[in-house]
């Protein structure tokens, strides 16, 4: 075993682990890292301009490779800040090595100069987490955390390194060639109940496939095998926001995203299904609306890694545990030894309906030419870059159920979003590790402007990595989400939901050295978007919008999917005390 | 969790698990929980019952392979069957922990729990929590002119009855392990 100071087996073991970028800002507690880091040229250090922004774009990073994101912070407000991006990544299951320096350890406990017990305040937005005490086990630690976070349901680790840790010199154990980890989830299902979900499969009369990020946390092969099923069975599909691109949106089966403001056809086919499908979604309260009318006619197959997924909501016919790909590797071939079965003439019947429903056309909206619709600017982006090898971020709001809506993906890891946690500030740093990871690429945050002031220090960061990514704004002066549910729960009464004080984003992107677009008006609108596309560098891109467009359609909270809300006239009373309550 | 069509009916020992999966009848199970003794997996088990609104009615935790470095976590807890389910679920997928058992599910198993029972009496009222305490094979580990300290080993419930018996007898204190728990047979 070679000897090595903590600091360097830090560097050798993410060399190991193939680690190309770390996303990081130092501090006194990291400062034997970052002199690492500083002597070798393998792995490249992108410094953000704060740590949440670091976790978030590890996340873009992740979301986009497949590969974990790894994040280097200092101690205390270093790792507090991250706790935001480490949450988000444990909603949505996204693998995140986090390292932070921690006080040394003879100082733990005396409440030194930005200690914080790191790993008690990140216990519970942690998949797992360690306070590393000794060299020698430093290097053994961090490829468990590698193993950790990427197998069975992915999810950010955290590592707090004392700097008299960092500094030490220890014995640096290798990768395992095999993992000694107890920790080996299983990842093939029971066949018994693969089985039976195929002899359901093949007499159903309504089925409906309802997928998940799971789909593309199993990656490329899950996609390939999902794609082959469906088209092979001619089942509707519909998915999460967290599962879109998994099947292609250009694709015939497809019904759109389902849920909240999910599609009308999505919705009143999970509703009126008798066989729903799940594949790597956790039925969460944005999909299921109230949840004793959820689907009330359907037998539930429920494929997931995550045992405690299952029957933790829905109680599921089918439970079962194990890796999307495995799954459908074995539903398929099971279900093609036994003769390729449908029950084709319902199914038909079944598609019928569908086409009926698609007829209310709920994405709809009254166009202008006086305003910019924001439905109206995201149709217009979709239409200049669906050719283009394109990325997409998001905010959280009503921007962000409009770009899943008007948007479409054809392949995974296209999409990234904050879905779980919606954490507003998550989509400009998230851009920029997508960029990172895809130099070449289009990389568009559509955001509004509420959640692009929350992390817009990051155009820092975009601007001195040269990284051309467009921050696509919907700006409604409005917190255009919440001044929704006011306008719908609280008697309009729009209780702190505009700014009055919105910076001018043209002068604020050439403050920062980027390039400012405004546009106001409908007949600018694709001249501005070609002038954001032909630009080689960051654009902050200010569309003013309509300020009091709503997001349809709606599942109002507490209600079922077949009580959606499809425009304004249906909104007065629409949300009883009962559903006031829920979020 | 059956794709078999059984039918559902409420019998917590029984070798299927046959309770109503939606049932709302609060249920309490024992949780024998084998963990990675390791700094903060307590706090993890812990956080898990606090951070999603489960209950603790009793936890005990010591190291009972120190070669290996395992724990031993009983966890008394309460709630619906799905609840219970959920619980268990959660726990398996913690990272140190190796094996979680629900005893009130799994078959008949002892349960017991370790007190220190201190009773201040004088007079013919000490005789009695004597004559008591030999009834309950209590031992008399500590005694001055006005009290004794009772050492008794039980369930829960023995534990409860014994100590009510105390209470008019004289002030009583009380210093209990929370439950042991470990499955019968092989």
């Amino acid at each position: 075993m070679t000897q090595m100071t903590g600091a360097r087996m830090v560097v050798e073991a993410l060399k190991e682990q193939g680690v190309d970028t770390v996303f990081g800002y130092p501090g006194g507690a990291v400062l034997p890292i970052y002199d690492e880091i500083f002597q070798q040229n393998e792995i490249r250090h992108i410094l953000v301009r704060h740590e949440q922004g670091a976790v978030h774009a590890a996340e873009g990073y992740a979301r986009s490779t497949g590969k974990p994101g790894v994040v280097l912070v200092t101690s205390g407000p270093g790792a507090t800040n991250a706790v935001t991006g480490l949450t988000d990544a444990l909603m949505d299951s996204i693998p995140i090595v986090c390292l932070t320096g921690q006080v040394p350890t003879f100082m733990i406990g005396s409440d030194a100069f930005q200690e914080a017990d790191t790993v008690g305040i990140t216990r519970p937005c942690t998949k797992m987490n360690w306070l590393v005490k000794e060299t020698d086990t430093l290097s053994g630690t961090i490829h468990e955390a590698f193993h950790i976070a990427t197998s069975g349901r992915p999810g950010p680790v955290l590592i707090d390194i004392p700097k008299d840790v960092q500094f030490a010199t220890g014995a640096y154990s290798n990768k395992p060639k095999v993992s000694k980890s107890h920790y080996q989830p299983r990842v093939k299902g029971d066949p018994e109940i693969i089985t039976a979900l195929v002899e359901a499969m093949e007499t159903a009369e309504r089925p409906i496939f309802y997928t998940g990020g799971g789909v593309i946390n199993s990656g490329p092969a899950a996609n390939q095998l999902l794609r082959e099923l469906v088209e092979a069975t001619g089942f509707p599909i519909t998915s999460t926001l967290m599962g879109l691109g998994s099947y292609p949106a250009n694709g015939d089966k497809w019904l759109g995203m389902l849920g909240m403001h999910g599609l009308y056809e999505a919705n009143l086919a999970m509703h009126g299904c008798d066989l729903m499908i799940n594949i790597g979604a956790r039925f969460d309260d944005r999909i299921t609306g109230r949840i004793a009318d959820f689907s009330p006619n359907s037998r539930k197959a429920h494929i997931d890694i995550d045992p405690s997924s299952i029957n933790k909501v829905i109680h599921a016919d089918f439970p079962i545990v194990g890796d999307v790909g495995h799954v459908l590797e074995d539903l398929l071939r099971i279900w093609k030894s036994r003769g390729r079965k449908t029950n084709s003439a319902a199914v038909k019947q079944w598609w019928a309906q569908i086409e009926e429903w698609k007829k209310t056309r709920c994405l709809d909206y009254k166009p202008s030419e006086a305003t910019i619709k924001p439905q109206y600017a995201l149709e217009r982006l979709e239409a200049l870059t669906k050719n283009h090898d394109r990325y997409i971020c998001t905010e959280v709001g009503q921007h962000q159920m409009w770009a899943a809506q008007f948007l479409g993906f054809n392949d995974p890891n296209r999409w990234m979003t904050s879905g779980g946690l919606g954490t507003m500030g998550y989509g400009t740093p998230a851009s920029i590790g997508v960029q990172i990871a895809h130099p070449g690429a289009l990389v568009i945050n559509v955001a509004g402007e509420a959640s692009w002031l929350m992390n817009m220090q990051e155009m820092g960061t975009a601007v001195q990595y040269r990284l051309p990514v467009k921050q696509f704004i919907l700006n409604n002066e409005r917190l255009g989400m919440v001044r929704q549910w006011q306008e719908l729960l609280h008697g309009e009464r729009y209780s702190h939901s505009w700014s009055e004080a919105l910076p001018d984003f043209v002068k604020l992107a050439e403050a920062f050295g980027a390039k400012g677009i405004m546009v106001s008006d409908p007949k600018d609108l694709d001249d501005a978007i070609m002038e954001m596309l032909n630009y080689d560098g960051p654009v902050i891109f200010d569309c003013l919008v309509e300020k009091h467009e709503n997001c349809f359609p709606m599942i109002p909270s507490g209600k079922a999917h077949n009580e959606m809300l499809l425009g304004e006239a249906e909104t007065q009373g629409a949300i009883q005390a009962g559903g006031a309550v829920l979020v | 969790m059956s794709p078999l069509n059984i039918e559902q009916g409420s019998s917590s020992h029984s070798a299927y698990d046959l309770r109503s999966h939606m049932s709302d009848v609060v249920e309490v199970h024992t949780l024998a929980i084998l963990v990675e003794n390791e700094p903060g997996v307590l706090a993890r088990v812990i956080g898990l019952f606090s951070g999603r609104g489960y209950n603790i009615e009793s936890l005990t935790v010591a190291e009972v392979d120190h070669t290996g470095r395992r724990s031993r976590i009983t966890i008394v807890t309460s709630g619906t069957p799905q609840v219970i389910h959920q619980i268990k679920m959660q726990l398996e997928r913690m990272v140190p922990v190796h094996e979680v058992a629900d005893l009130t599910v799994e078959g008949p198993h002892v349960s017991r729990e370790l007190a220190l029972i201190k009773v201040f009496a004088k007079g013919e009222s000490r005789v009695e929590s004597l004559r008591i305490a030999e009834i309950f094979r209590a031992n008399v580990v500590d005694s001055t002119l006005e009290s004794f300290i009772f050492e008794m080993t039980g369930t829960p419930e023995k534990i409860d009855a014994f100590a009510d018996l105390m209470r008019p007898l004289g002030e009583v204190r009380m210093a209990r392990t929370g439950v042991a728990a470990m499955a019968r047979g092989l």
